[in-house]
C-alpha cells in the first residue's frame, strides 16, 4: 500500500515538474533547459516575498507565479528567439541561462537549511492506514487539476487551440493567421509558470536548494524524452512509469539509486526508441 | 539620407599569398607564418614569464583547451554535440590513478595506459548511442557522467565520495608544464591535419552533413563514428589522467559539470569553423575564470553568460571576427 500511494504521489509530482518543459518544448520546440532554475527561482521568490515584505503567503505565490512567466516569454521573446529551429544552439542557450540564474542564486547565498517554505497546511492524514501529510495530497489535487486545466485550455480557449496548431502543424497553422511566435512567447511563459508552480508546490516538503533546479530539469528531460518529446499524453504515462519506478527502486534496493533510475531510462528509451513511447516524430528525423 | 553598405575587400598581402607569390618575398612569407607562429611562440613563453601561482593555470588551461579541442573536433567536424566531456576526464582519471594506486605502476605508463583504455571503455559506452544524432546525442551524452556519479556515490566504488588520494604528483616545473604545452600544440595541429588532409577527415565532414551519402558510398557510418569518438576521448582520457597527477588525486569532481560545459564555452566564444576556435576560446576563459575563483560559482555566471551571449548574439565567434579583420578592410560605399 505504501508502494501505490507514494508511487503515485512521487509520479504526480514529476508530472508537475514536467509538464511545463513538455509544453513548451511540444508547441515551440524549443527545449527550454532553464526550466530548473524557473523552479528554483520561483521558490526563492516565494521565499523573498514571504520572509522580508511580510506578504500573505497566497499572495506570494501568485506573485512569484506571474514573474516567473513574465521571464519565460521574455527569455523566449528577446533572447531564444533569435536561435529558433537551431537545435543546438537552442540548448547551449537556455542551458547557459539556466546555468547563470542558478549559479547566481547560489553566489548570492542560497544554501543551506534557512531557505524553507511553510506547507500550505500542516499535519497529516491517514490513507489506507499509510501516513500521508497535507501537503502531498495538495500536490495530488493540484497535479489533476494542472493536467485538467491544460486539457480544458487547449481544446476550448482560443489561444489554447492556437497553441495546439502550431504544435501539431506550424506551416498550416501560420496560413490561418495564428502568429507563431506569439504562441510560443505564451507556452514559454506558460511552461515557466508551471515549474514554479510545482517549486512552489513541492519545497514546502524540504528545503530549497540550487541543487534541486538541476535534478528538476534532468527529470523533465527524462520524462519528455520517454513520453516523446512534444507529447504530453506521453509525458504523463512516462512519469507514472518512472515514480513508480524510482519508488520501487527505493523500496527494494537502496535510496541512493532512485535518481540513476531517472538518467538509466533517458539512455534505455534513446537507444531503444528515440521517438519515445509516443513521439510524434519520425524515426527517420532522428536516425537515419 | 544616404544609404550606405559595409563592403569587404581582401586585402593585397592576402590576395598574393594565396598563390605561388607567398614565397616570393619575406613580407608575404610573414604574413601566412606570423599568428600560427605567434600562437605557438605565445604559448611555449608562458611558462617562462609567469609567476608561480600562475604557472599551475597553465596546466589548467592546457587540460581545458584539449577538452576543447576534443569537444570541437566531434561537434564541427563530426557532428556529434558531446556534452559529456566529464566523462572522458572522469574515466582517465579514475583509470589512471587506479593503475597508480592499487598496481603501483608509476605515472610514465599509467597516463599513456589511461589514455588508450579510457578511449577505449568511453567509446565501448557510448556506442549504442551513436545511431543518435542532434538533441538527442546531446541529451545521452550529457547524461552519461551524472548517472556515472550517481553510480559511484551509491556503490562506493573506487572510494566512492572520498575519492583515491596519494597518487604521484606531477611537479609544476618547466618539464611537466613544457610536456603539457607541446602535447596540446600536437594534439591541436594534428587534429586539425587530421579534419583537413586525411581521408578519413572527408568522411568525418561527411558523418556531420550528409550521412546518407556515407551509406551510399558503402561506409560503415557506426564505426567512423566510434572512431571520430575514439580519437576524441583519447585526448580527452589524456587530459584526464593529467589532471588526476596534477592534483595527486582522483574523485567524483574529475565528473564535474565544468568539464562538459566550459570546454563547450570555449568552443562557442572561439568559433566553431576551425580547430582554432576552441583553442583561442580556452586561452581566453579559462585564466578569467580562474582569476575569479576567489568569487566561488560566480565565475560559471561569467562563462555561462559569454556562453549564452556569443551562441545567440555573435555567433561567429571571436576568431572568425579576427580572421576578417586580418584578410580582409571593410569600408562604407554608397549604394
Amino acid at each position: 500500500m505504501d508502494l501505490i500511494i507514494y508511487g503515485l504521489i512521487n509520479s504526480v509530482s514529476l508530472v508537475l515538474s514536467s509538464i511545463g518543459f513538455a509544453l513548451a518544448y511540444g508547441v515551440s520546440r524549443v527545449p527550454n533547459f532553464a526550466h530548473g532554475s524557473l523552479y528554483v527561482l520561483t521558490g526563492y521568490m516565494t521565499w523573498l516575498f514571504l520572509n522580508q515584505y511580510k506578504m500573505p503567503y497566497i499572495f506570494a505565490i501568485l506573485l512569484s507565479l506571474a514573474i516567473a512567466g513574465l521571464v519565460g516569454s521574455i527569455l523566449y521573446r528577446y533572447i531564444l528567439i533569435r536561435v529558433r529551429g537551431m537545435p543546438i544552439s537552442e540548448i547551449i542557450a537556455s542551458f547557459g541561462i539556466g546555468m547563470a540564474i542558478l549559479e547566481m542564486l547560489r553566489w548570492a547565498g542560497l544554501r543551506g537549511g534557512t531557505y524553507m517554505l511553510p506547507p500550505f497546511i500542516r499535519g497529516s492524514i491517514d490513507v489506507a492506514a499509510v501516513p500521508v501529510d497535507y501537503q502531498r495530497i495538495i500536490i495530488l489535487i493540484a497535479g489533476a487539476a494542472v493536467v485538467g486545466f491544460l486539457w480544458v485550455f487547449t481544446h476550448y480557449t482560443k489561444t489554447g487551440l492556437s497553441l495546439r496548431g502550431i504544435a501539431q502543424n506550424e506551416r498550416a497553422a501560420l496560413t490561418l493567421g495564428i502568429d507563431s511566435d506569439k504562441a510560443a512567447t505564451v507556452a514559454l511563459g506558460f511552461g515557466s509558470a508551471l515549474a514554479g508552480l510545482a517549486g512552489v508546490l513541492m519545497f514546502p516538503l524540504g528545503n530549497i536548494t540550487v541543487q534541486s533546479g538541476y535534478e528538476v530539469l534532468i527529470f523533465a528531460i527524462a520524462v519528455s524524452v520517454c513520453g516523446g518529446l512534444g507529447s504530453w499524453g506521453g509525458a504523463i504515462l512516462a512519469s507514472f512509469l518512472i515514480g513508480f519506478a524510482q519508488i520501487i527502486t527505493v523500496t527494494y534496493i537502496a535510496s541512493h539509486y532512485h535518481f540513476v533510475v531517472a538518467l538509466l531510462t533517458i539512455v534505455i528509451i534513446l537507444i531503444l526508441k528515440p521517438s519515445g513511447l509516443f513521439g510524434r516524430q519520425k524515426e527517420l528525423e532522428e536516425r537515419v | 539620407m544616404q544609404d550606405k553598405r559595409k563592403e569587404r575587400i581582401d586585402r593585397g598581402v592576402k590576395v598574393r599569398s594565396d598563390t605561388i607569390y607567398a614565397i616570393s618575398s619575406m613580407k608575404e612569407i610573414m604574413y601566412l607564418i606570423g599568428p600560427r607562429m605567434g600562437l605557438v611562440l605565445f604559448l611555449l613563453a608562458l611558462p617562462l614569464v609567469l609567476p608561480i601561482y600562475w604557472q599551475k593555470v597553465v596546466s589548467i588551461t592546457a587540460v581545458y583547451a584539449l577538452l576543447a579541442v576534443s569537444f570541437g573536433f566531434l561537434s564541427s567536424y563530426v557532428g556529434l554535440v558531446n556534452l559529456g566531456g566529464a566523462l572522458f576526464v572522469g574515466v582517465g582519471g579514475y583509470i589512471s590513478g587506479l593503475l597508480n594506486s592499487a598496481y603501483g605502476l608509476p605515472l610514465y605508463i599509467s597516463i599513456p595506459a589511461a589514455t588508450l583504455l579510457g578511449a577505449l571503455f568511453c567509446t565501448l559506452v557510448l556506442l549504442p548511442c551513436l545511431p543518435l544524432r542532434g538533441i538527442y546525442f546531446a541529451i545521452v551524452s550529457f547524461v552519461y557522467p551524472l548517472a556515472a556519479v550517481r553510480i559511484i556515490s551509491a556503490t562506493g566504488a573506487f572510494g566512492g565520495t572520498d575519492g583515491i588520494a596519494g597518487l604521484d604528483m606531477i611537479g609544476s616545473g618547466y618539464g611537466s608544464q613544457y610536456f603539457i604545452i607541446v602535447t596540446l600544440l600536437l594534439v591541436t595541429f594534428g587534429v586539425s591535419r587530421l579534419v583537413s588532409a586525411e581521408d578519413i577527415g572527408l568522411i568525418f565532414r561527411g558523418v556531420k552533413d550528409n550521412e546518407q551519402a556515407i551509406k551510399a558510398s558503402g561506409l560503415n557510418l557506426t564505426m567512423y563514428k566510434a572512431v571520430a569518438v575514439f580519437i576524441g576521448a583519447l585526448i580527452g582520457s589524456f587530459a584526464g589522467a593529467w589532471l588526476a597527477h596534477l592534483y595527486g588525486w582522483v574523485g567524483m569532481s574529475l565528473m564535474a559539470t565544468d568539464f562538459s560545459i566550459l570546454p563547450l564555452a570555449a568552443t562557442v566564444v572561439g568559433g566553431t569553423s576551425t580547430i582554432y576556435g576552441p583553442l583561442v576560446g580556452t586561452l581566453l576563459l579559462v585564466p578569467i575564470s580562474e582569476a575569479l575563483r576567489d568569487f566561488g560559482t560566480l565565475r560559471i555566471v561569467f562563462y555561462s553568460v559569454a556562453m549564452v551571449f556569443f551562441v545567440v548574439f555573435w555567433t561567429e565567434g571571436l576568431l572568425i571576427y579576427i580572421k576578417r579583420k586580418y584578410e580582409q578592410f571593410e569600408r562604407w560605399v554608397r549604394v
